[in-house]
């Protein structure tokens, strides 16, 4: 599509012109590409922009300073803990004997990252109450992905192939029916009941001998402990199945609740929501993936070993001959897992234990303050995070909860997860996390009511917002219709290299 | 607790406003018998001794050696400029730009990043990023087998061994079928995927194929014939999934130009550090008539309601958080970040600067080749390379520890990486990118010269 108004930035493209830049890297002599065979070679330089490297940096700070993020405000973003990233752990990543490591390098010349990768899996163990952690998995859904295949060869290794269902909530993640269907399985939907939990009855009419997992998230995404979570895994082991559970919520529950004591046989961790790693605009992540004993044969290889001599090495893949294989590349995200290692020694078993004490508190108490104002569909303790509808303000005013996550980025906020879960009108799910003061709580909470007042005395002032931000809403349909996903409008440089 | 935010009675007023006299009462809904004790994990630690902890274990990696490791991650230079801008805030403290009005700085970043890989592999779409080349991978082949409807991937057995397994891991839930195709074993095309074997696959009578997939530069280094395996899969209504190296693209024919439907790789070159395997960056780009099968985020233009040109996450139909089990795939939180690192990278090093990295480790490559075939180690294959190549060395493993004794970071073993390669059983696969310098060739080149004739250089025994 053509855009004909202004742009706030231009593209690289645009700012590229012909002999810019340069001077970063000593020439090779003009023989060295001479043995590769003509057909192999490249035709047409690729049109990559020129820019002189003040124009590289200005780029990318003017493009920074059109995002919202943690650094710069509160990010209530439910279901997504938007916590705050320490920089130490930055610091950390960086340290030239973490970053300059290479995958394949020998086990000796990796003693230093394996040692923290040995500590980090038996510390998530230890949250977890699982028994044995893969660190492999590059984000919570491969995770999903690993812990669903591992139930999948669990089955087959015991001849019990006819289990083709994965039981999952509909209040579940999207990624959890995505990952059951990768994975092979059928994917049977469990209604929620009316307290928020699960249908117990209609769980239990669909757990059979077809039934090869279920997978519970817990905390739910609506912020509740499942209350009768004992009643559910009991029926699921009864029934044959294993129990997995979707981590994303453990935030909320570190030192109160570990899933593998419960009952659950695997679960995957989320290092950007419990950890702290930062979430970079949408990655990188890492999905660690913690089982019971029953499951460890089929972890992915390779994992840590720790010899009798206090040495440390990757095992081979001869030593897992069980394992489902690999899920990617290499070890896995260490750059990130050496952030959640810090933040995990920063706090100790006492700090984590704050961690979803304050959680759970900071989101309770938005939800006293915000109460009276909107709905609560679930109007009992939650957990990190809460539901609330504007329903009845959208049936009273045409103010739609879009229209209030709107308004509230003119009120300097990012505005919480809405329209999920799928299950609640109008519904925004909240989470403020424990690293916000009780004056940005406050100060939010008396946006929210702001916004709710002004939805009954000035509808358009919210139906038309965000008024303050870089743009006003954006026309989604005719980027869909008529996709422009790249820019055309250069050529192959054609100049020759400047010097 | 390090990062908490509450003075003396903060959480008392907390509490008051809740109507609760402590915060157990808020766990109250977990049954009791469930209820956790204290963890066993060790007393907070304060940042200054979080910090000396941290330095030491990273000196405990050995990250000073001469390295001619390769085989899938690469050494590079990175400017400066990388990280610094890396370092703000404002993008890796930002979330999935699921509210576009207050993300246009990541949505344009992730735009730019599509149209630089579009660029680079002359193909039309880019997914907003993969895990890492051997997920990207594995995706590249299920989205051969939902366009074409089969369900049997071909993969030659020079595509990196992780990326085969992780195809293999996701061809298990899938349930697809893999074969692999068998490399030449001698001759001037040893090392690379063996044609005829190709054909005689993909001519079983019954068993169509949905994707070939084959990697250039291929795990041993070797160019292929890139255009004859795309010409032999079209042929038998199979698509081809070419597994790239972004940085050879700057000197070597881009999978748009060869045929390619479907381009897969790993972006690390880009400017991503080396990091012991990640975070790294998959590569995922296919044709436009491909657009509705490709799993992962895309970017569009698009304008606001005043006509302000701006970007948006775009034909989400295809996501999990819509479709469900649907959707083209799981893949939810992916790469933004390393995709950011690229585009600066690739903005900051520029066009000609690219090709000068490539067209650097090539050189390097040729005078590493020269000195360790002078020290008794020649190439094993006699097929075209860029900058990595297998040499001969009898009793290479051995061999291989006993140069990290001398401060030789010797490759890796060639029966390490393909250890079902009889032809393979002798070889170390070497590196050189534009970080290569010539002392530490010729430091290589001395050690195993004395490892190979110990007499003849003196050198022990």
């Amino acid at each position: 599509m053509s855009v004909v108004g202004e742009r706030l930035q231009p593209t690289i493209f645009e700012l590229s012109r012909p002999g810019r830049g340069g001077g970063k890297i000593p020439h090779p002599p003009a023989d060295a590409l001479d043995r590769i065979p003509p057909g192999s070679r490249r035709t047409t330089p690729p049109a990559l922009p020129e820019l002189a490297e003040p124009e590289v940096t200005r780029h990318f700070v003017n493009l920074s300073q059109l995002n919202y993020s943690v650094d710069t405000g509160f990010y209530p973003l439910g279901s997504c803990t938007m916590k705050y990233n320490p920089k130490l752990n930055e610091w950390a990543a960086r340290l030239p004997g973490f970053a300059n490591l290479h995958p394949m390098a020998p086990d000796s010349v990796a003693q230093g990252t394996l040692a923290l990768l040995w500590e980090l899996e038996g510390m998530l163990a230890e949250i977890s109450g699982m028994d044995a952690v893969t660190l492999q998995p590059a984000a919570g859904a491969q995770g999903e992905l690993t812990g669903i295949l591992m139930v999948r060869a669990y089955h087959r290794a015991r001849g019990d192939t006819a289990r083709d269902e994965v039981l999952v909530p509909d209040s579940s993640h999207g990624t959890n029916p995505a990952t059951a269907s990768m994975a092979g399985f059928r994917t049977i939907t469990i209604p929620s009941a009316p307290d928020g939990g699960v249908d117990i009855d209609a769980f239990k009419a669909a757990l059979g001998p077809r039934t090869a997992a279920i997978m519970i998230t817990n905390p739910s995404t609506l912020g509740l402990f499942e209350r009768r979570i004992s009643e559910l895994l009991d029926a699921t082991h009864a029934a044959g199945a294993l129990a997995y559970m979707d981590g994303a919520n453990l935030n909320a529950i570190l030192g109160r609740f570990r899933p593998g004591d419960a009952g659950f046989d695997v679960m995957h961790f989320n290092t950007h929501k419990t950890f702290s790693t930062p979430h970079g605009g949408g990655g990188p992540g890492a999905g660690p993936v913690g089982v019971r004993r029953v499951l460890e044969p089929y972890l992915p290889a390779p994992r840590v070993i720790r010899e009798a001599d206090g040495t440390f090495r990757l095992e081979t893949s001869r030593e897992r001959p069980m394992s489902i294989g690999r899920v990617r590349s290499f070890f896995g995200s260490t750059g990130v897992l050496v952030r959640a290692y810090a933040y995990i020694r920063a706090h100790g078993g006492t700090g984590l234990h704050e961690v979803s004490d304050d959680a759970v508190l900071a989101a309770n108490y938005l939800r006293a303050r915000l109460r009276g104002t909107y709905q609560v569909p679930f109007d009992r303790p939650c957990k990190h995070e809460f539901v609330a509808s504007a329903a009845d303000i959208k049936h009273r005013t045409g103010v739609r909860t879009l229209d209030i996550a709107k308004r509230l980025i003119d009120k300097g906020y990012h505005p919480p997860t809405i329209y999920f879960p799928l299950t609640v009108e109008e519904g925004m799910l909240i989470e403020p996390t424990e690293t916000e003061s009780l004056e940005t709580l406050d100060a939010f909470a008396e946006a929210m009511i702001e916004i709710a007042h002004e939805a009954e005395t000035d509808p358009g002032l919210v139906t038309s917002a965000p008024h303050v931000a870089p743009v006003r809403r954006l026309d989604e349909a005719t980027a869909a219709r008529q996709p422009n996903l790249r820019w055309r409008g250069m050529t192959g440089a054609q100049t020759p290299c400047p010097d | 607790m390090p990062y908490g935010p509450h003075a003396a009675d903060d959480r008392a007023r907390m509490l008051e406003t809740i109507g609760i006299d402590t915060v157990d009462a808020l766990f109250e809904d977990i049954p009791e018998g469930l209820r956790a004790g204290p963890l066993h994990l060790d007393e907070p630690e304060p940042e200054l001794l979080l910090t000396a902890r941290l330095a030491a274990l990273a000196g405990r990696n050995r990250v000073d050696l001469a390295s001619f490791l390769g085989a899938g991650a690469y050494r590079h230079w990175t400017p400066a400029v990388v990280d610094q801008m890396l370092l703000r805030g404002e993008w890796y403290t930002a979330y999935t730009p699921y509210q576009p009005e207050v993300s246009q700085g990541t949505l344009q970043s992730i735009y730019e990043y599509q149209s630089l890989l579009a660029a680079l592999t002359g193909l039309d779409v880019v997914s907003a990023s993969h895990y890492d080349g051997g997920a990207a991978t594995a995706e590249a082949a299920l989205m051969a087998c939902r366009a074409t409807r089969r369900d049997r991937i071909l993969v030659s057995r020079a595509v990196h061994p992780h990326y085969r397994q992780t195809l293999e891991t996701y061809a298990e839930g899938a349930g697809l079928e893999v074969d692999e195709l068998p490399l030449v074993a001698e001759g001037p095309l040893a090392g690379t995927t063996d044609l005829g074997a190709l054909e005689r696959l993909l001519a079983e009578p019954d068993r169509p194929v949905a994707g070939v997939v084959a990697a250039q530069p291929n795990v041993l280094g070797l160019l292929e014939a890139m255009p004859e395996i795309g010409s032999l899969a079209h042929l038998a209504g199979a698509l081809f999934v070419a597994v790239i190296e972004p940085v050879s693209l700057a000197v070597l024919a881009p999978p748009g130009e060869y045929g390619a439907d479907i381009a897969a790789g790993e972006g690390q070159p880009l400017g991503i550090p080396l990091g012991y395997g990640g975070p790294y960056l998959g590569i995922l780009a296919c044709t436009d008539p491909l657009i509705r099968q490709i799993a992962g985020r895309l970017v569009g233009m698009t304008a606001d309601l005043d006509g302000t040109r701006a970007f948006v996450m775009t034909m989400r139909a295809r996501e999990q958080d819509i479709r469900r089990e649907k959707a083209a795939s799981n893949i939810c939180t992916n790469q933004a970040l390393l995709a950011l690192a690229a585009s600066i990278y690739l903005s900051a090093i520029g066009p000609h600067g690219l090709r000068d990295v490539a067209a650097t480790g090539a050189a390097r490559a040729t005078e590493l080749e020269a000195a360790l075939a002078a020290a008794g180690a020649p190439r094993l294959h006699a097929g075209p390379y860029l900058n990595e190549l297998v040499v001969r060395v009898p009793g290479a493993r051995a061999v291989h520890a006993r140069l990290l004794d001398r401060g030789i970071l010797a490759g890796i073993p060639t029966a390490d990486l393909l250890p079902d390669e009889p032809s393979l059983s002798d070889g170390l696969l070497v590196c050189a990118t534009e970080v290569t310098t010539s002392d530490e060739i010729a430091r290589f080149a001395a050690a195993l010269a004395a490892e190979l004739d110990p007499v003849a250089t003196g050198g022990a025994a």
